[in-house]
């Protein structure tokens, strides 16, 4: 049993039971169109203004939404002790890892597209840069939350409070994730600055974690 | 006799003074013994005597606090994973799925690729493989069977069963023991953890009382001769 095909095959499963049960899509819509809603009301702010918040209402709206699909990932994986039928096979343990991240990226940038003309409508956004890297960083950006958020949601999977678990300990280690799409977006949308130094820090962050965590899940998923 | 005595082959599994704690409660207190492939063994016991521990450990799901164990002649039990196959406890089956799509999922972690195994593991077990109700909607009986279909698709040489018959109605359950006589008959081995140990008495080759964390008598069985069924499934 090939990586690529394990990894297809977990991918497919999971997106076959998001599709049925849209647990995680729904409770992800409904926060981020809470946020959205609340603090366009809290703020009323102008076009000008919008274009130096919105890079981090959005993100902050992303990031604790993902929360809710990331704590989602493994509680089924928990139920009926599915996850120890993964564990007793021989498929590879980052196989499990890449499908719930990839799962994970792709219901977060469902979100993200549907979320964004809401942005749109409610902030008056209109990018004085390239939207082309808006999409970048989004991507980046989404993965950079994505990867970590999995591998510290299985971490935490075994503690009793996992759902307290997950944001104490994913937050403090996207914050130089959280500041590169921050300030990539608010850079992109004003046009005051480049935003390629932010974009390069995205990449590397990517990188990095996404090694680490392919590197040490297998101990995570094994641990007692 | 379809078991290899034990003085002429290698054991399936040897444990070496197998310790296991939970904090300071040891489940397991230096279990040593040694099982000969091609047998079906019953571990019975009261609760808390270790049973589902001791599988557990052989299965890989437990690192043990002390000892050693061999099994399939590797000390790795992931090198060895494709050979065992292991009921839980719980199901170990996904809800929101039915029948042949958690057996699909499973059997592709194993390299398995032909629905038809996967219909005839379910004919197997009595369930039907065009039944598209979701596992979540299945009665415990039902789940357990699936839970015994997912088990041995891949032919294992080596079953861990733990509880496989817990609320199956007896006749049933009576239904699968003797599938798993005819797979021992097959040359597979079989641990099966039960509290219904009546129901095995029939097909056992011998039974393995536990208790207090410790294997304290190891009953043999004699089986009275029984005709050869035709071979339960070649995938079995």
């Amino acid at each position: 049993m090939s990586t690529f095909g394990v990894t297809r095959s977990t991918l497919a499963k999971d997106l076959r039971m998001e599709w049925r049960s849209k647990d995680a899509i729904n409770s992800m819509l409904f926060f981020s169109l809470l946020v959205v809603v609340i603090f366009s009301f809290a703020f009323n702010p102008t076009a000008e203004e919008s274009r130096h918040i919105a890079g981090g209402l959005m993100w902050v709206a992303f990031l604790f939404a993902a929360v809710v699909a990331l704590n989602q990932t493994w509680a089924r994986e928990l139920r009926n002790q599915v996850l120890d039928a993964y564990r007793v096979s021989p498929a590879p343990a980052n196989s499990l890892f890449l499908a719930k991240a990839i799962g994970n990226f792709l219901f977060v940038v469902i979100l993200e597209c549907l979320m964004a003309p809401l942005f749109v409508v409610f902030y008056e956004l209109r990018s004085i840069g390239p939207v082309w890297q808006l999409i970048v960083v989004a991507l980046l950006g989404t993965w950079a939350l994505v990867v970590n958020g999995t591998f510290f949601a299985a971490l935490s999977i075994r503690t009793r409070n996992r759902e307290i678990m997950l944001p104490l300990i994913l937050f403090p280690i996207s914050i130089p994730a959280l500041l590169g799409m921050v300030d990539a977006t608010t850079s992109i949308l004003t046009g005051e600055a480049s935003p390629v130094f932010w974009i390069k820090l995205l990449t590397v962050y990517d990188i990095v974690f996404t090694s680490v965590c392919l590197l040490l899940f297998e101990v995570v998923l094994n641990a007692e | 006799m379809a078991g290899t005595s034990e003085s002429n082959s290698s054991p399936v599994i040897l444990l070496e003074n197998l310790v296991k704690f939970f904090g300071r409660f040891a489940a397991l207190r230096g279990i040593s013994a040694s099982f000969a492939p091609g047998r079906l063994y019953v571990v019975v016991g009261d609760n808390g005597a270790g049973k589902s521990t001791l599988l557990r450990v052989v299965a890989g799901l437990m690192e043990p606090s002390q000892g050693s164990f061999t099994i399939l002649g590797s000390r790795k039990v992931r090198e060895v994973a494709h050979r065992v196959g292991y009921m839980g406890h719980a199901p170990l089956l996904y809800d929101e799925l039915d029948g042949m799509e958690n057996l699909r999922y499973f059997a592709g972690l194993y390299g398995i690729h032909d629905d038809e195994i996967s219909r005839n593991a379910m004919r197997t077990v009595g369930l039907d493989p065009e039944l598209s109700r979701r596992v979540g909607q299945y009665s415990q009986g039902m789940r357990q069977r699936l839970s015994l279909a997912r088990a041995v698709l891949h032919n294992p040489e080596l079953m861990l069963l733990d509880e496989p018959f817990s609320n199956v109605d007896v006749r049933s359950a009576r239904d699968m023991a003797a599938v798993l006589g005819r797979v021992r008959d097959q040359g597979k081995t079989i641990f099966v953890v039960t509290h219904q140990a009546p129901l095995m008495e029939n097909v056992a080759d011998e039974f393995v009382h536990m208790s207090a964390g410790k294997i304290v008598a190891r009953e043999e069985m004699a089986r009275a001769a029984v005709a050869v069924d035709p071979p339960v499934r070649a995938s079995l």
